[in-house]
């Protein structure tokens, strides 16, 4: 025992003085012990899953005919996530909603909008920052911006429950189990996991329907006024879209670079 | 040192009793709280935080003002604060206790908290802020314990000591700040998103910290026999005049940029709390009451006849608190939050069982407030003993 540690340390010592990481030491004992490193954790990835390197989506207001259509998104996505049905208004929890324009728009909104939007209601959610300050906030990094694809994710397991991404989201796009969800829960997916109380969830993009070739739950059932796509290529079907309308993105004053694109 | 707070009076130990009795109660809430969620106070989707935060913030103020007479004595050699620089000290122990109780209870996941240690985010505030409340509360027990242990030992106190006396000045000021940072950084809260907010947070610190203790300086001359002494709360008195001042100049600072600019992301929130807003404004006469309280104040606190009466200088005193609690503890959280960043207002007032939970937090830290002054006292009273009876021989 006193040998081999002795060994350690020179190895150790001999390799710090040479400049090399820790590693190297590591395998050398290893080797030396007769053990074999472990290999890297390898994740498999779906051969369907769709990628990007900056997710964005395209709502065409033009398209919104009527409220139901919204509430369908917004029963899709809630069903897909295991979003709960509280009566308490204090505590529900929402993903996708749906508001007016001088809503969602506050500091956008003139006296004088078209009479559709003025009678549109709107689908809104988490914008999937460029630059989230709800990351920047979040104190044990439960909520983080996957670096891949830009989509600004949840560790449910991590969160503290401290609300500080609620106060600097300036979208209100978060919400926060004041209470244990799951009996509110009308049928489980089984495919997504519930959550507890005393955490705070969001919309993710769908990351996990993504993962496995699937379009987000309500770009599905949108009936076209949601597109969804990467907004890195040109050739995206949102890139398309963005070419040849005007679209506007919420409170673009902040410098948080939202990934979700109203055309109006 | 810590055997003369097992000695005490009745009315010490009825203190401890009734405090305990309160913190117990509140425990059991909290209990509650725990197994239910967070869903029993009146917090919701658009007002994320509320009490349990408005108080932490506002008694980090309070911590901060024990600096008011550290930095005089030490700094300035201001003689007549050595007296009481344990009751500044002790104070600020007190109070960061309370503060990182309401951050405990304000946890939907309390038993994770140490994430933010397993975890550590150097661009969150929040991981500042606990480095500095920690920080603060560590320098002030070492500080304040060592420097008392001397007095009764009739020494001087380590000299390695004098470098932390000397940190725990700018510490206390870095306690506020780093807490308006949680707030001013946040884009999309016009309410907080200004540059005055860490002074104006250090303005009412410096204001309502010494303004609890000249309260606790008259109430341990009435029950005790260590006298803080009439010119050490007359310069505090002076503390609290220009504090109070400096805080509400700041606020009508900030008055006026939302006003004159008339940009509505600033204005509305002041709208809400003082006049209300789309019909709803509950805390307009909280508001009211603590901008009347304010300058009440000054006008007793500047006028020299009414500040040198001690009677007087109390009510002041009482104020100068309460009207920075409401302004810091009830206006400064809900007005961020309302109205909400789609522009609705949906108001917030504290629960019951919030409430509770509250004064349970207040009163352990009372009780550690307690507790600390017992002993601090019962030194200052053996040393008067020790004297007096030199005095005798002699």
């Amino acid at each position: 025992m006193e040998r081999s540690r002795r060994e350690f340390l020179k190895i150790a010592g001999v390799s710090a003085a040479i400049g090399l990481g820790t590693g190297p030491v590591i395998e050398a004992v290893a080797a030396a012990t007769g053990h074999q490193a472990a290999p890297e954790a390898q994740v498999a990835h779906h051969p369907e899953a769709l990628k990007a390197t900056r997710w964005g989506m395209v709502v065409d207001t033009r398209k919104i005919e009527s409220a139901e259509q919204i509430e369908r998104m917004v029963e899709a996505c809630h069903k897909e996530h295991n979003v709960p049905m509280l009566e308490e208004a204090r505590h529900q929890i929402k993903w996708i909603w749906e508001t007016h324009f001088h809503n969602a728009f506050p500091s956008q909104s003139t006296d004088r909008i078209s009479e559709h939007l003025e009678h549109t209601l709107l689908p809104v959610m988490c914008n999937h920052c460029e630059n989230p300050p709800c990351v920047r906030a979040c104190p044990t990094k439960a909520t983080f911006k996957r670096e891949s694809d830009g989509i600004v994710m949840m560790d449910f397991h991590r969160c503290i429950g401290c609300r500080f991404c609620m106060a600097a989201c300036p979208y209100g796009s978060r919400s926060f189990n004041f209470r244990d969800p799951r009996p509110f829960i009308a049928e489980t997916n089984k495919a997504y996991p519930t959550r507890m109380k005393g955490v705070v969830e969001k919309c993710n993009f769908c990351v996990e329907r993504l993962a496995v070739g699937k379009l987000p739950a309500c770009v599905e059932v949108s009936e076209g006024i949601l597109t969804f796509g990467d907004l890195n290529d040109p050739d995206s079907e949102v890139s398309q879209l963005l070419k040849e309308n005007y679209a506007i993105r919420r409170k673009t004053n902040l410098g948080t670079g939202p990934s979700v694109y109203y055309i109006v | 040192m810590l055997e003369l707070a097992l000695k005490g009076t009745k009315k010490y130990w009825g203190l401890l009793v009734v405090l305990g009795g309160i913190a117990g109660v509140a425990f059991l809430t909290y209990l509650y709280q725990l197994q239910f969620g967070l869903g029993i106070t009146g917090l919701s989707r658009d007002v994320s935080w509320g009490f349990y935060i408005a108080q932490f913030t506002f008694l980090v103020g309070v911590a901060a003002g024990g600096v008011m007479v550290v930095l005089p004595y030490y700094l300035h050699d201001y003689k007549a604060f050595g007296r009481i620089t344990i009751m500044g000290e002790f104070l600020a122990v007190a109070a960061l206790v309370m503060c990182l109780l309401f951050i405990m209870v304000d946890l939907g996941q309390p038993m994770r908290m140490l994430n933010v240690i397993f975890y550590p985010t150097p661009n969150s505030m929040l991981f500042y802020d606990m480095i500095v409340l920690n920080g603060y509360l560590f320098l002030n027990i070492v500080v304040g314990w060592n420097v008392l242990e001397a007095e009764r030992n009739g020494t001087h106190y380590q000299s390695w000591l004098k470098p932390l006396i000397y940190l725990s000045i700018p510490w206390a000021i870095s306690i506020h700040t780093v807490t308006a940072y949680l707030y001013c950084g946040l884009p999309g809260r016009g309410f907080w998103l200004t540059a005055i907010l860490a002074p104006r947070f250090l303005a009412s610190a410096f204001a309502a910290g010494p303004a609890l203790l000249i309260l606790l300086c008259l109430i341990v001359r009435r029950f005790t026999q260590f006298d803080p002494g009439r010119e050490q709360i007359q310069s505090l008195a002076k503390i609290v005049t220009y504090a109070i001042i400096a805080n509400v100049f700041f606020f009508l600072c900030e008055v006026f940029v939302a006003g004159y600019s008339q940009i509505p992301e600033h204005t509305d929130h002041l709208k809400y709390l003082f006049f209300g807003l789309h019909g709803k404004g509950v805390l307009v006469p909280y508001m009211w009451t603590s901008m009347g309280l304010m300058f009440g104040a000054i006008i007793l606190l500047v006028i020299p006849a009414t500040r040198r009466h001690e009677g007087v200088l109390a009510v002041s005193c009482v104020m100068v608190f309460i009207g920075a609690w409401i302004d810091k503890g009830l206006g400064l959280i809900s007005g961020g939050f309302v109205p909400n960043p789609l522009h609705e207002v949906n108001e917030y007032m504290p629960t019951g069982a919030e409430v509770m939970i509250t004064l349970g937090v207040w009163a352990v830290g009372f009780i550690v407030l307690t507790i600390l002054y017992k002993i601090a006292v019962s030194v200052k009273e053996e040393n008067a003993g020790v004297l007096r009876t030199r005095v005798v021989e002699e």
